[in-house]
């Protein structure tokens, strides 16, 4: 099966001030696949989440050279509308972050900001994408109700109908499940998995039984390098370099 | 013996906030209670219901309805002009030049600066302004002299409250394809609103308090203004030549005017805390 290539970063360096936080980066993300970034904290995953959806710019120490092609286009290095670039991704934090606002408008905010306010069409969009994210059962009688009135599971959730509402093909995902119970941890990965064949799907995580659950792909990160990257069962079974096999056998986290 | 420190340190400490608490709670009590005690007998129907007749000052009959409505126009159109300049400006400290942090904190420092000036400097310098262009006093020269010291207020209210919503919350309405704008004005204020409700209560709270900003530029007069050019009376200023008289009389007048400009703030204050509560539902709590 020959793979196409979604995400294709090349010579992505990333300065703050001084610091130099991410050296010569090149990753291939395969499309339709669960790419899972792993490396120890602060090695700089987060940093290339938010480099991917350009929220680096809000911070004007932070210099990126280099390219990042999505299907074909640069988006360090393009025309099109900032906005519109990060609607094609959809982001989930570490934590999540609802709007202050009701279950419905949460998921409709993104709709609406785009200029679709149809009444009919948001319920039926917002239904489905609730639906996607396995929360509909759960609210479909409380969608007025204020968000933060959900468990943090919940919320987690919502965010992520939140970011599908926006119609992405990329989801990326920052630890989604660290502040999660184990159900909804679970949830959110069968999740992914349920939903890599219509999305590209990036998760950072350093939780290592995690990765070995979903992914396809995998990518370990070291000091702001990329050490190694591949197939899943490559890098967690038989990786190539020694600071890799380290870590997979937990000398250092 | 390290416990037995530990115990008397905090045994101490706790004496002197229970002390704090109680000559703070005293003072204000007596305060209450003297404004009481003097205004409460010369408080009338006619008192609010009637302006000044000729001769108000020295003991004749009339009200201080001149200055209740005068207060209220300005103190209003204070507060809401001072809200369109000054809510715009904490929006873009904390969501457009956030990260340029030396300039958001100089903006902060400044602002700091500008209220601490006493009111009276911005009444004289916004008089010396009415001078220059040929201005008289006016209602509308009020509203701006005190919608200008209220607006540094305004903003660093609502500045500690919009610093505190995490760089997360920007972010995940970033992601969804939202601009800056509709950052600040779809998701921030409605976060932020409880904090808005307070930071307009205690800049309304200042406008309808101060003597000393409107002294030379509203002027003083015993109508109730009918257009934005006219004069008009404030309620501290009411007071402060009614304690002027020589007659008793006159002076509890002065008191029960100072129970009614208490009320205005009290019953805005009761109204803005249920209306903000209805919203704070939604505010995320971090
Ligand atoms: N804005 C910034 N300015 C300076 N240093 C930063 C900034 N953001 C992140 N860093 C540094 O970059 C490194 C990588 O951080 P991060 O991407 O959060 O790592 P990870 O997500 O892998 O734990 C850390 O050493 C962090 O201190
Ligand atoms: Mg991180």
């Amino acid at each position: 099966m020959s793979e196409t290539i979604k995400i294709n970063i090349r010579d992505l360096n990333l300065h703050a001030g001084k610091n130099h936080i991410l050296k010569n980066v090149n990753i291939s993300v395969p499309k339709n696949k669960i790419t899972v970034i792993l490396g120890p904290s602060g090695c700089g995953k987060t940093t290339l989440l938010k480099t991917l959806n350009r929220l680096t710019d809000l911070n004007p120490e932070i210099r990126v050279t280099g390219s990042i092609q999505i299907d074909e286009e640069d988006i360090l290095h393009t025309t099109s509308d900032i906005h519109d670039i990060r609607k094609r991704m959809g982001l989930l934090s570490q934590r999540p972050y609802p709007l202050p606002m009701s279950i419905f408008n949460n998921v409709a905010f993104g709709l609406k900001i785009s200029g679709r306010r149809r009444k009919k069409i948001l319920h039926k969009r917002v239904e489905h994408y609730l639906r996607q994210a396995s929360l509909w059962d759960e609210v479909q009688h409380r969608l007025r109700e204020p968000a933060i009135s959900l468990s943090i599971g919940q919320q987690q959730r919502l965010c992520l109908a939140r970011g599908l509402a926006v119609d992405p093909d990329i989801i990326l995902a920052d630890e989604p499940t660290s502040a999660l119970d184990p159900v909804s941890s679970a949830a959110i990965e069968e999740k992914f998995i349920e939903l890599k064949n219509n999305y590209t799907i990036v998760v950072v995580t350093h939780i290592l039984r995690q990765a070995r659950r979903i992914a396809d792909h995998v990518v370990f990160m070291y000091m702001g390098e990329v050490v190694e990257q591949g197939p899943a069962a490559e890098i967690l079974h038989n990786p190539q370099m020694e600071k890799t096999r380290q870590y997979l056998n937990g000398a250092f986290y | 013996m390290k416990l037995n420190f530990r115990k008397t340190e905090e045994y101490f400490f706790r004496l002197v906030m229970l002390a704090c608490t109680v000559v703070i709670v005293a003072a204000l009590l007596v305060i209450i209670f003297s404004i009481l005690k003097r205004g409460l007998p010369s408080l009338s129907w006619e008192m609010i219901s009637q302006k000044p007749k000729g001769g108000f000052y020295f003991g004749k009959e009339g009200g201080i309805l001149n200055a209740i409505m005068g207060s209220l126009y300005l103190a209003i159109g204070a507060t809401v002009i001072a809200m369109f300049v000054g809510v715009p400006v904490a929006l873009y400290m904390n969501v457009h030049i956030l990260k340029r942090k030396y300039m958001v904190n100089t903006m902060r420092f400044l602002l700091d600066l500008l209220c601490g000036i006493p009111s009276i400097v911005y009444g004289a310098f916004a008089f010396t302004i009415m001078v220059m262009i040929g201005l008289r006093t006016s209602l509308l020269a009020g509203m701006l002299t005190v919608a200008v010291f209220i607006i540094p207020i305004i903003i660093r209210a609502m500045d500690e409250v919009l610093r505190t919503i995490p760089r997360g919350l920007m972010e995940a309405s970033l992601s969804v394809g939202a601009t800056k704008g509709e950052v600040a004005y779809k998701i921030f204020i409605r976060q932020s609103f409880p904090g808005l409700v307070t930071a307009l209560l205690l800049s309304f709270g200042r406008a309808i308090g101060d003597a000393a900003a409107v002294l030379f530029t509203a002027g003083f007069t015993d109508n109730i203004p009918s257009s934005l050019t006219q004069p008009a009376a404030t309620l501290p200023l009411s007071i402060f030549f009614q304690l002027g008289s020589p007659m008793e009389e006159v002076k509890n007048r002065a008191y029960a005017a100072a129970i009614i400009l208490t009320l205005i703030v009290l019953l805005l204050s009761v109204a803005s805390r249920y209306f903000s509560r209805r919203y704070k539902k939604h505010s995320i709590k971090f």
